[in-house]
């Protein structure tokens, strides 16, 4: 039902999708995500997979500064787990002017120290479908594809490296251009998963693709089932006013009054 | 009017009343968000239980904390402090200063407990001489002001807005306030820690 | 109010009367809601209540965003992901706002084109047209400044670009694009003017929907055979319209809840669809994107601000003659402003004495290129400025003006028109014959 009516959104929007034109010839796989369609659903465990990959490895570098600290309570730890774990982080707090430990009503701290991007809306602020044509069909059928960017830039690390301008360049077969100055973060096995979780790389870097599909889209759920909803109601409505309509017009188009 | 004609008249008025219903429905789904989103959101909510470290307030200091956006008093008594709350206490019963008779605690399931220091302040953690701590609202029970602490006739608190003097287990015992400070609710999370809210 | 004869209000009771006498509120309210409408409105006649709807959601939602929203540089992104994440439903608002604007541009672009196939701008609705038109300019001009608030890199480098469009005037563009900047660049003087207009331009647009309504209520509706209701009395009036409410009520409202069960359904399903992804990356005055692309909205005109570069001859000879004021960047402007003028002269540029194009065998093919016309310049917006999409924009533009300036006075001349109906009502017939006719005749068709 929805497949059709996104096709009708295609057609009512006209080519509207062909925004987003561009993007090299870069290589995006299309990853099989639980919260993909419009009934999946986060798997907790993954995302909790992915929240220790983000800790021991891209919190060096990187920051989710949008991220309250409180909210990892959506991925099913206890208040005592939150609290503990938010220990770990310092943040610096204004009426004390001296850093303290994190608490849960804190964010994420923001990583400024090696310039590397703030991650709290990475997977929406990168598209991994493009086209064809810059119509945006791809996009349509297969989502705007942030999540399948993050783990196709993690997986596609070639090992080859370039130096330029001083700074060493790291080949991806993801990023745009081809060359990323990040050095390849995962290798496989680089975390122990609690819940003994395969930790290959393709399965790290999916995890934590979805763990930051969660931090950019924390009320992804809420949205679709209040979508869900909203359609519910709407094709009810259409159905009864389709109806009255046809009933009040009948003697007007001469028709009989069944 | 014939039967037929009937029938089909209640028909029609069923599929009007079925559509205006519905659209009234629809409409109230609409309209709910648009209030819900005036309510506190989740950062504020969020703040309305706190967690407060109290190992560093040695006996004899008060700690003050915001929470719900007010100042709490948390005051660690010393030896003395008690000994001396309990003869404040002997006057109060004798009704000497009496004010206001009731605990304002929001910790006791009833609501009318008297002012006893035992209602007054919380449970001390095991180890630790009894009523020892006294968590209490700074908020001058008159106008708002907020009171200050080691001051006033009853070595208590002192409002210096219009002159109201509570006594060491925040009773009012002479001034314009009209009740006790108010005990928000509060525990022991672990033996240095207070939970408020 | 003039135009077709109806019934008009009666105060009946006491209280009636008096507040009548007082306030003709009620009365106003009854004829406006009672309109003799043409009995034979097809469904492309139901924008205008989808547009009057996105008006007052753009408005309800927007008011509740402001109660969150924080105008400036340094908060206003952050304020957005506090409305994301931590007000109540604030998520899905939010969501609604932008693809608000989306579903208004949607209908108000089927509006457009409804009115220019059935000649909806000619005598006498030439005022109704030109309201309709300052509506839309206002609309972009709201859609434009929203845009730049959530203080994303798309908002940032796109307001840059759109104002650098009046530093390209001549003489006075730098004074101007400083003046409505606030400043040498867009920075937070630029974020809180525009808030403050992107909270105006709605209240304003709203009295201009009024004026709208007001407008083509004097002159009557169009309708799919551009032939007018007979006003000789009321009676003859009546067989050619049926009245406002209940029967176009409810139609409309349902062409409407159908097409808000598409909109949920991308608001809840793929709500960044329309949206770029370089906007949720906090802007930088310091590092322009890669390929900076208006919303989809705009990507027509965007275009034919592209298509006009120095080395078209037209560019080169305006150039020439006005000594070199006219440059290639100005010619753009001149272009992207020029195409909504053109639009907006429709009515005195169509000479054709045949309202609906129904009954206009040649026009009916250069309009329906004209819509391709359309669609295609919105695809070329969006494409890298490089050939062979360069030159086709130059086609394409080309042939907005042509519709306009040239096709339409020349149709009017050498066009045949087939004969149109005589009223309203014998073409409401022919559709839905009366009954001593219609025996035999099978089931009728309905009206296009």
């Amino acid at each position: 039902m929805f497949k059709k009516l996104t096709l009708a959104a295609l057609v009512a929007f006209g080519l509207a999708g062909g925004a987003h034109a561009a993007g090299g010839e870069a290589h995006v796989e299309d990853f099989k995500f639980s919260f993909e369609g419009p009934f999946g659903t986060w798997d907790q465990n993954q995302l909790q997979r992915g929240l220790k990959v983000y800790t021991e490895i891209c919190s060096a570098c990187h920051g989710l500064q949008y991220v309250p600290l409180r909210d990892l309570e959506q991925l099913g730890y206890s208040e005592e787990q939150v609290i503990a774990y938010a220990a770990n982080f310092e943040v610096f707090d204004e009426e004390l002017d001296d850093f303290r430990p994190a608490k849960p009503t804190d964010h994420f701290p923001a990583v400024t120290s090696v310039g590397a991007p703030d991650l709290s809306l990475m997977a929406k602020a990168r598209a991994g479908f493009h086209g064809p044509y810059g119509l945006g069909i791809n996009q349509l059928f297969k989502g705007m594809g942030g999540a399948e960017y993050i783990a196709s830039l993690l997986t596609g690390y070639t090992g080859e490296e370039k130096e330029e301008a001083g700074t060493i360049l790291y080949e991806n077969t993801a990023f745009p251009g081809g060359w990323i100055s990040m050095a390849p973060p995962l290798y496989g096995e680089d975390v122990e998963f609690d819940d003994g979780h395969s930790n290959s790389l393709h399965h790290e870097a999916e995890d934590l693709a979805a763990f930051l599909m969660w931090t950019a889209e924390p009320k992804m759920m809420q949205r679709q089932q209040a979508g869900f909803v909203g359609v519910f109601f709407l094709v009810v409505l259409s159905v009864l006013l389709y109806l009255v309509n046809k009933r009040i017009w009948a003697p007007i188009k001469r028709k009989p009054t069944a | 009017m014939s039967h037929a004609e009937d029938h089909e008249g209640t028909r029609r008025d069923f599929l009007y009343y079925a559509a205006a219903g519905a659209g009234v429905v629809t409409t109230g789904a609409a309209v709910w968000p648009m209030v819900n989103q005036m309510n506190p959101s989740a950062d504020v909510r969020a703040l309305s239980t706190i967690r407060v470290d109290v190992s560093g307030v040695a006996p004899g200091t008060q700690l003050t904390v915001k929470w719900l956006g007010k100042p709490v008093f948390i005051r660690h008594r010393t030896e003395d402090e008690i000994a001396e709350a309990q003869q404040q206490e002997e006057a109060f019963a004798a009704g000497q200063n009496v004010v206001d008779t009731n605990a304002r605690n929001a910790n006791l399931a009833d609501s009318s407990a008297p002012a006893t220091d035992a209602n007054r302040t919380l449970p001390s953690p095991e180890g630790q001489p009894a009523q020892a701590w006294l968590v209490q609202m700074g908020v001058c029970t008159h106008l708002g002001c907020v009171p200050l602490g080691n001051a006033g006739e009853f070595g208590g608190w002192f409002c210096p807005c219009h002159g109201s003097h509570y006594d060491l287990a925040g009773r009012i015992r002479k001034g314009p306030a009209p009740e006790n400070l108010p005990v928000p609710p509060a525990e022991w999370v672990d033996d240095s820690t207070i939970l408020l809210g | 109010m003039a135009g077709i004869p109806h019934d008009h209000y009666e105060p009946k009771t006491g209280g009636e009367k008096w507040l009548h006498s007082r306030l003709p509120i009620v009365g106003l309210l009854y004829d406006t809601i009672m309109i003799p409408t043409p009995k034979n409105l097809n469904w492309m006649w139901i924008w205008g209540i989808v547009l009057t709807f996105c008006l007052v959601l753009q408005i309800a939602t927007g008011v509740v965003l402001v109660m969150h929203y924080t105008p400036h540089v340094d908060l206003a992104f952050a304020s957005i992901e506090h409305i994301m994440r931590n007000v109540n439903g604030g998520h899905f608002i939010r969501y609604l706002h932008m693809n608000g604007a989306s579903l208004f541009f949607v209908a108000v672009y089927a509006h457009i084109f409804r009115g220019l196939y059935y000649g909806s701008y000619k005598a006498p609705r030439e005022v109704t047209w030109i309201i309709g038109m300052l509506i839309y300019l206002c609309m972009m001009g709201t859609a434009f400044m929203g845009y730049v608030l959530p203080w994303g890199q798309m908002s940032f480098w796109g307001a840059t670009v759109i104002t650098g469009l009046f530093g390209a005037i001549p003489f006075i563009g730098e004074p101007i694009q400083t003046w409505l900047l606030g400043g040498p660049a867009v920075d937070n003087a630029t974020l809180n003017r525009f808030f403050s207009l992107h909270y105006l331009l709605p209240m304003v647009i709203a009295a201009l929907v009024a004026l709208h309504i007001w407008a083509f209520h004097t002159t009557g509706n169009n309708n799919p055979t551009g032939v007018e209701v007979r006003r000789g009395s009321k009676a003859e009036a009546e067989k050619d319209t049926v009245p406002f409410w209940p029967y176009y009520v409810i139609k409309d409202l349902l062409a409407l809840a159908v097409i808000l069960a598409v909109f949920f359904a991308i608001v809840g399903f793929m709500p960044n669809y329309l949206g770029h992804p370089d906007n949720y990356i906090e802007a930088n005055p310091l590092a322009t994107p890669a390929h900076i692309v208006p919303e989809w909205y705009f990507l027509p005109f965007y275009a034919i601000l592209r298509a006009f570069t120095s080395d078209v001859w037209l560019v080169q000879l305006a150039s020439f003659v006005t000594g070199g004021i006219i440059d290639a960047k100005f010619f753009g402007v001149l272009a992207m402003f020029g195409a909504i003028i053109v639009m907006a002269l429709a009515p005195w540029l169509d000479t054709s004495s045949v309202r609906s194009g129904r009954y206009r065998p040649m026009f009916k093919w250069w309009f329906w290129l004209l819509v391709i016309d359309f669609f295609a310049l919105m695809w070329l917006g969006a494409m890298p400025a490089e050939e062979p999409y360069a030159s086709f924009s130059l086609i394409a533009s080309a042939y907005w003006f042509a519709y306009f300036l040239v096709i339409l006075p020349l149709l009017g001349v050498i066009e045949k028109p087939l004969p149109q109906p005589d009223t309203i009502e014998a073409d409401f017939d022919a559709h839905y014959p009366p009954k001593d006719e219609a025996k035999g005749a099978g089931a009728a068709t309905p009206a296009e």
